[in-house]
């Protein structure tokens, strides 16, 4: 496949903001609010991704995922933990008879700064633990080159790699400074064989926004629109609360419609969102404004 | 894979649906029945005459509403006349302070004008909120600035007020076409007797409050209310100096031909059949937002709306598929819930009149697309979003205003013919162009016969931007430097 | 049509030489599209001369006013698309060739009534007024264009356009500066005209055509007929592919018939007096549109 930046429309940003702006207005009232915090818990990959990550720490976030909140019963299950490739066959074994899935990090994340054969080694090791799923990162030194068939290639064996396992791409989107860069990124990600598109590691701010998530469905239409298929997205960073969390499935809805309202084709990457999502969905079934305290923090 | 490509298709019927969030209207401050607005007193009609104003979302009566009569309009005039000479002599700088009042006081009870302007037009309330209320408020304030600068707008000039304005303006945007109107006449020390629509008589009439409230001098502002024959009335009245009109180009013509020797200043914002054309390079995604928002906003009840969309063959395909699934997103609804995107149509007559449209497109062998949403219930007035494909130029639907959410779709293959088609119409109101191309912009930009060109963005909006048409869309400009010509005169001339 | 030599020789008084020779007196046509034809009405207006002699005028029609306003039309997209220094230079030429011939035209001048004081001091003002207008060609868009600072987002300009076409209709009693008072603001906003001239005006009016014709002015900027206006007046308010009309000095019921049967096609009409108007940039503004441009800025 010849890969050029032809390969991806142009972008026009301020027609983006406008259109999120818009979007932004959407009220999200009593049941339908009810329902898309609970979607929203869902489609949480929650996540650990620290230099001081312990195998008790681990421990705890998936317990944290089992038993979401037990006074309040009929909560869905979060989609996923996330962790490091070391912490996968910890997280396998205490998700065990769960729905819950186990996904990895991998290729030298966060920077992706090493060699393809390291990268294919970490993704096979995180594989070989048990992860169901692989987040790998993006080559952005090689992508900001023009050097784009470095990066579909790599895409490609990493999801040689992968096996069964899905995959997800992240593009860093914090390091690709345009919306245009975005889009061709996340073009060259879906047709070397992503999974999933996804905006970021979470180490490097901006991390996701609304506009940069717009942009990334409107590739994911386009490529359904032209192949037939789904590819799932995920925003990662600084989703923290539960009014934004439902400004994504506000943009989702009205980008994808409804085969894309499912943890199979959305995912969030948040730690702390849901704990709000959480709290929110207590207050509108108690009708009483919550506090943190009424809630564990892990 | 036995799908064909066009059966991979979106589904936006979906099980997560938004449920009603109604903007509470138990704020607002509403009478029974309203007078005329004239020496800043409310004053009953001389005949006694009363119209109701309906609620287009529910057929329902609001207020009951004067109808001014000859008498009346002739007291209106006699007011405005009495009071031009204490206000031309106040200096400028106290003519923008009262004005810079409005503003404020416009801005100060936003949620209330935004909440009536649903109520009585049936406008979305994202839109009146966001859209008319602020900018009638910002027009005020832009033109309480010029009050006292109007040397510098003409240099080398004496510009000197024209004297009495009759200001008659429409449906569409009755809040901010009050401002459009009475905020430049002010700045340059005119003195005003305005007619708000039959139909939507309300926030002109909450406006009058201000201007009251803003201790205005009595007879500066004066408001009348009633149809057709009001505003005639307002024309044929031998002490106006001035006439400023927004509406059709039907009426527009009575009024020019009536006016046809005498002294009186005329300004026309007339009707459009605005192009909005997608080059192949454009950045599609936010053209398509750009051919919603071109059509679709205010249900299409804009003199400067997009409604001839013209898009290169190469992407056509593309376009139209995009477009009907961003129109299924469409939510038609309740003016006063905040995700209504297309509210109620105005009147029984409009909708009356779009359907009329809607038919004869048909029955000239077009195919028509209307999202699948679903329609309010109960009484009020409604139109789905709706686009004509398969159409020529020479398509009654293609030619003639609709003033509604109606959108006809033609394909070009050269910039030459995209031009040539934007430009084959009487009207000359606006236009758009989507490129990623700077020269390909100016090209088109600048060949288009349009007052108003909207590049790679459409239906926005400013105070400080003049708005205006060629040829059948009007006479004048109004809004920002140029729109102050429109009420001065030299006297060395 | 037309030869070079005829024009640029042309003299309208009777001349005898001191041998007894006759002169050759001028046929005075129309000038439409760069050309001067007869009218195709073939119908005449005879004018008597101060000298006593009668020249025959074209009395122009309806189908003659047409035909100068296809002529007008298809050059304006020629005229209004060159560069405002070059439509500068061609305006500046019309002053160089005034000047010229400027003999000639005292001469016409003084046939149709004015003294030779009179008649050079008209052409002086005339030529002035001529080079006034040539400068302001790629100037006005300066001074009435503007960059407006709206509240979103956007990059908004807005500047004049010339309407297209402009009627221009003039009174009995117009004079050459009149003529070129009215002609030039028209002219140097980049529309192109159809004058239409009193046969009191022929001699002078269509010596001045010559002139025009001899300034690299490209064929139909410029068209003139001579005629009634009572007569085609009509005809200039009517007309559908008439932008704008200027009248000079109508009658109130003229300016009532162009008013009132323009207001069909939102005709321009604009009324002026037939008092001389000292030079004006704000004239050109009376046939100029005004075009706002709308552009996203990006951050």
């Amino acid at each position: 496949m010849n890969i050029t930046r032809s390969l991806s429309p142009v972008i026009d940003q301020v027609g983006v903001e406008e259109r999120i702006a818009r979007l932004q207005t959407r009220s999200i009232k009593t049941a339908s609010k009810v329902f898309a915090l609970k979607l929203a818990l869902s489609m949480i990959d929650l996540t650990t991704l620290s230099g001081d990550d312990t195998p008790g720490k681990v421990r705890q976030l998936c317990a944290k995922a089992r038993h979401l909140h037990n006074r309040l019963p009929g909560l869905p299950q979060v989609a996923a933990v996330c962790v490091y490739a070391p912490f996968v066959g910890i997280a396998k074994q205490q998700l065990a008879g769960s729905d819950i899935k186990v996904a990895s990090v991998a290729t030298a994340f966060p920077s992706g700064q090493s060699t393809l054969q390291v990268k294919l080694d970490e993704t096979r090791f995180a594989v070989g633990e048990g992860a169901d799923e692989v987040d790998m990162v993006i080559s952005r030194g090689e992508f900001l080159r023009g050097n784009y068939h470095y990066v579909f290639d790599e895409i490609q064996s990493i999801k040689e790699a992968c096996g069964t396992a899905h995959l997800k791409v992240i593009l860093e989107t914090g390091e690709l400074s345009t919306l245009d860069n975005i889009r061709l990124a996340s073009d060259i990600a879906m047709h070397a064989g992503a999974d999933f598109i996804k905006t970021s590691t979470g180490k490097i701010q901006p991390a996701a926004t609304l506009p940069v998530t717009l942009v990334m469905l409107e590739a994911i239409r386009d490529f359904y629109y032209a192949t037939g298929r789904k590819i799932g997205m995920k925003p990662a960073g600084g989703i923290s609360n539960a009014k934004l969390a439902l400004q994504y499935l506000v943009v989702l809805r009205e980008t994808l419609g409804e085969q894309w309202l499912t943890k199979d084709y959305f995912r969030f990457g948040a730690s702390s969102l849901a704990n709000d999502l959480l709290m929110q969905i207590v207050k509108q079934e108690t009708g009483v404004y919550q506090s943190m305290d009424y809630f564990s923090k892990d | 894979m036995s799908k064909t490509k066009d059966t991979f298709s979106l589904q936006f019927d979906t099980t997560w649906q938004y449920d009603a969030a109604p903007e509470s209207a138990s704020h607002i401050r509403l009478q029974k029945g309203y007078d005329l607005f004239i020496d800043n007193k409310f004053v009953p009609p001389a005949d006694g005459k009363y119209f109701n104003t309906v609620n287009p979302s529910t057929g329902k009566k609001i207020a009951e509403i004067a109808r001014a009569s000859q008498a009346d309009v002739d007291l209106a005039v006699q007011s405005a006349r009495k009071a031009l000479g204490p206000w031309q002599a106040l200096s400028g700088a106290s003519r923008g302070k009262y004005l810079f009042r409005i503003a404020r006081l416009i801005q100060e009870r936003e949620r209330e004008f935004s909440v009536i302007e649903s109520m009585d037009g049936g406008k979305p309330i994202r839109e009146s909120k966001t859209i008319d209320v602020p900018l009638a408020s910002a027009h005020f304030f832009y033109y309480a600035g010029w009050a006292d600068k109007l040397e510098y707008a003409f240099p080398g000039r004496n510009p000197k007020p024209v004297g009495v304005a009759a200001q008659i303006i429409p449906w569409n945007f009755p809040l901010l076409m009050a401002a459009w109107k009475i905020a430049p006449a002010l700045a340059t020390g005119n003195t005003v007797v305005l007619k708000p629509a039959e139909t939507t008589p309300l926030t002109a009439l909450k406006l009058a409050e201000i201007i009251r409230d803003a201790g205005l001098p009595a007879g500066v502002v004066n408001i009348l209310t009633g149809a057709g024959d009001t505003g005639a009335m307002m024309v044929e009245h031998p002490d106006i100096d001035k006439i400023a009109f927004t509406g059709s180009t039907e009426v527009g013509k009575l009024i020019q031909k009536r006016l046809a020797g005498t002294h009186k200043k005329l300004t026309l914002e007339l009707g459009g059949k605005g192009a909005n054309i997608i080059l192949e390079d454009a950045a599609i995604d936010q053209a398509v937002e750009g051919i919603i928002n071109g059509i679709y906003f205010n249900q299409g009840h804009v003199c400067c709306a997009g409604s001839r969309l013209l898009v290169q063959e190469s992407v056509a395909d593309l376009v139209i598929r995009k477009l009907k699934d961003r129109m299924e997103t469409l939510i038609v609804g309740d003016p006063l819930d905040k995700n209504t995107d297309i509210g109620a149509i105005n009147s029984a007559a409009q909708l009356k009149s779009i359907k009329k449209y809607l038919k004869k497109g048909l029955a000239e062998g077009t195919e028509l697309y209307q999202s699948s949403c679903e329609l309010p219930s109960g009484s009020g007035y409604w139109c789905r979003p709706s686009l004509f494909t398969n159409v020529a130029q020479s398509n009654t639907i293609v030619q003639e205003e609709i003033f509604g959410p109606v959108l006809t779709l033609q394909t070009f293959r050269t910039l030459e013919e995209a031009l040539e088609k934007a430009n084959n119409t009487f009207y000359g109101l606006s236009a758009g162009v989507w490129t990623d191309k700077g020269s390909k912009i100016f090209k088109m930009t600048s060949g288009l016969k349009a007052g108003i060109v909207w590049a790679n963005t459409y239906n926005r909006f400013d105070p400080t931007s003049p708005f205006g048409g060629y040829k059948e869309s009007g006479i004048g400009r109004e809004g920002g430097l140029h729109g102050l010509a429109s009420y001065i005169k030299f006297e060395d001339r | 049509m037309k030869s070079k030599n005829e024009t640029s020789t042309g003299e309208v008084t009777k001349e005898t030489s001191v041998k007894g020779r006759i002169a050759v007196s001028k046929t005075f046509k129309l000038y439409i599209g760069g050309q001067f034809p007869r009218t195709e009405s073939g119908r005449y207006l005879p004018v008597q001369l101060i000298d006593g002699t009668t020249i025959n005028t074209c009395h122009a029609s309806g189908k003659d006013y047409r035909n100068a306003v296809v002529a007008a039309r298809s050059a304006v997209n020629g005229w209004s698309s060159r560069s405002a220094y070059n439509r500068s230079q061609i305006l500046y030429r019309m002053a160089e060739m005034l000047e010229g011939r400027k003999m000639q035209l005292a001469t016409d001048l003084i046939q149709s009534g004015l003294s030779s004081n009179q008649a050079n001091l008209e052409l002086d003002d005339t030529i002035d007024r001529i080079v006034y207008y040539a400068g302001w060609c790629d100037k006005y868009t300066q001074v009435f264009s503007t960059v407006n600072p709206v509240a979103t987002p956007h990059f908004n300009f807005s500047v004049p356009e010339p309407m297209g076409v402009v009627g221009i209709v003039y009174p009995s009693d117009v004079g050459l500066l009149s003529l070129v008072s009215h002609l030039m603001p028209v002219l140097a906003g980049a529309n192109t005209a159809v004058l239409l001239l009193p046969p009191e005006a022929t001699t002078w009016a269509i010596n001045f055509a010559e002139v025009l014709e001899t300034s690299d002015l490209p064929a139909g900027v410029v068209n003139v007929l001579t005629g009634l206006r009572s007569e085609l007046i009509a005809h200039f308010a009517s007309h559908l592919d008439v932008n704008a009309v200027i009248g000079v000095a109508g009658t109130p019921s003229e300016v009532r018939e162009l008013q009132s049967t323009g207001a069909a096609h939102i005709l321009r009409v604009v009324i002026r007096s037939g008092q001389l108007h000292p030079p004006d940039p704000y004239q050109i503004m009376d046939t100029q549109e005004v075009k706002t441009t709308w552009h996203p800025v990006g951050k």
